[in-house]
């Protein structure tokens, strides 16, 4: 059975599974972004908690995914449903780059800029959504990026622990030894990561503070 | 008799011309807008000011001369607590500045910088009305006070809708200043704003910024390190050096100072002018 019979064969199945797909992506970045910007603003303002905050990120990064999935299987509730193991999971490993280009962004802002806005009389709340997060925009965007297509990538192995999602069709394909069912999981993921790093590249090009030369 | 009578209501009128002029004259002298009271400022243990005791009359432009690391920026940014300061007390308007709540205080005094710092994100035009947003002005009384700004500060209004980056040096300064003048505050802080220009530049700004102050009033306090500019503007000039104080006076009075230090740094801008003679 070739590859264009398998697809079209299960076109509704594999619908299904890039739907799964999907959902554990946007539910699990959703859900990093509410996480990972606000630690990378407050770390921007208490020097102290940088550090720290950084390194844990750091150490969820360098967990093998397989083992991660394993270690939050006895967490009450989420262990409880495959698939919000795997939002968790796949949150947690997102949160890395976005805390990391939040804070990079907000630090990246011109420090005269900042000053002229705190001396004319700027509370720190209309400095932050006015001056440092608009400009901060495109570095926190170019974040958002490298999360949304790190996890379209890991929301395949979701498969091993029974979440589903364009996984499962890799597994069984190996499983089968048949390329063209390891395709028809592939291809799709794949297309989805360059669908999503384009339109996150023309927003990210959006949000760069007007540069006219 | 008639002409009694005129030359006599000209005399009163003369009289009382005069008794004004005296008047504004001791005001200007004896009215305190910003007042350093024995102020010390630490930063890790180092003093960067000790024991400042200054004053700031309305209408005013104080220059704080001194060269790098003298404190004269640190004792601007104690005024409108960028910076707090560690012993003594600041007066602005008769009022501790501890007392002054942060946010009102910083719109009440106006802050121009070296770098500027305008929005890069925002036109001109909302760079300059961004405080008066803030502060739920309409947007055309907005609009309308942004051109006026520019033309105070000789800028074409069509400038209101580029973006910094596409002006030129002495354009954003005047913008900058422009900025600082938004919400009309009675005082102004002004860190070397004229710093990164070229000379020509520089003399064309301060000229126009001495012509602008005699019109607003503004009470003006000016960190340089140039004494060329500090002459040229200040109504004083008060010499910082590692923190201290070493004198205040008129211009005049500040070139045929005796003190030591002064002299150093009269003699140091001297030199420029010896060179020029030897040509």
């Amino acid at each position: 059975m070739n590859f264009w019979n398998f697809m079209s064969q299960n076109r509704l199945e594999i619908a299904d599974l890039t739907l799964e797909h999907l959902w554990m992506v946007g539910m699990s970045t959703l859900l990093a972004l509410a996480v990972g910007i606000p630690l990378g603003i407050l770390i921007s303002r208490r020097p102290v908690l940088r550090k720290p905050v950084i390194a844990i990120a750091n150490i969820i990064q360098t967990i093998p995914s397989l083992a991660l999935f394993g270690f939050l299987l006895p967490a009450p509730w989420i262990g409880a449903r495959a698939t919000r193991l795997a939002i968790l999971a796949l949150m947690l490993y997102s949160l890395l780059p976005l805390i990391r280009n939040t804070y990079a962004g907000i630090a990246g802002v011109d420090r005269a800029v900042v000053q002229a806005a705190r001396g004319m009389g700027l509370t720190e709340w209309q400095l932050l959504f006015k001056v440092q997060l608009p400009l901060a925009a495109s570095v926190i965007l170019a974040g958002v990026r490298v999360a949304i297509v790190i996890s379209i990538g890991l929301a395949t192995i979701a498969a091993a622990i029974g979440a589903g999602g364009l996984g499962e069709l890799i597994f069984r394909g190996l499983a089968m030894v048949n390329n063209s069912v390891i395709l028809a999981g592939a291809i799709p993921a794949a297309l989805m990561a360059l669908a999503a790093d384009t339109l996150l590249g023309w927003l990210e090009k959006r949000f760069t503070p007007q540069l006219a030369d | 008799m008639r002409t009694a009578s005129v030359i006599h209501s000209n005399m009163v009128i003369g009289a009382h011309e005069i008794s004004t002029m005296t008047k504004a004259a001791a005001e200007q002298t004896t009215d305190p807008v910003i007042e350093f009271r024995d102020v010390e400022y630490e930063s890790n243990g180092r003093a960067v000011l000790r024991h400042l005791n200054l004053t700031i009359n309305r209408g005013e432009i104080l220059v704080l001369l001194g060269r790098s690391g003298s404190g004269k920026t640190t004792a601007l940014k104690l005024v409108n607590r960028l910076l707090t300061l560690s012993r003594g007390e600041i007066r602005v308007d008769g009022r501790d500045v501890k007392a002054w709540d942060e946010i009102k205080l910083r719109r009440h005094v106006g802050y121009a910088i070296q770098d500027v710092g305008l929005f890069p994100h925002y036109t001109v035009e909302r760079n300059i009305g961004l405080i008066l947003s803030l502060e739920r002005w309409d947007k055309e009384k907005i609009h309308a006070r942004v051109q006026e700004l520019l033309r105070l500060a000789g800028l074409n209004p069509d400038l209101a809708s580029r973006y910094p980056n596409q002006l030129s040096g002495g354009q954003r300064q005047r913008v900058g200043v422009a900025r600082a003048l938004a919400a009309d505050p009675p005082i102004l802080l002004m860190d070397e704003p004229f710093g990164a220009l070229d000379p020509l530049t520089r003399a064309d700004l301060q000229r126009e910024f001495l012509s602008l102050q005699q019109k607003l009033q503004k009470t003006v306090l000016f960190v340089t390190h140039d004494l060329h500019e500090a002459l040229r503007l200040g109504s004083r000039i008060a010499l910082l050096e590692a923190g201290s104080l070493v004198s205040v006076g008129s211009p005049g009075e500040f070139l045929s100072s005796l003190d030591q230090l002064v002299m150093k740094y009269v003699e140091a801008f001297g030199s420029i002018e010896e060179a020029r003679g030897r040509k």
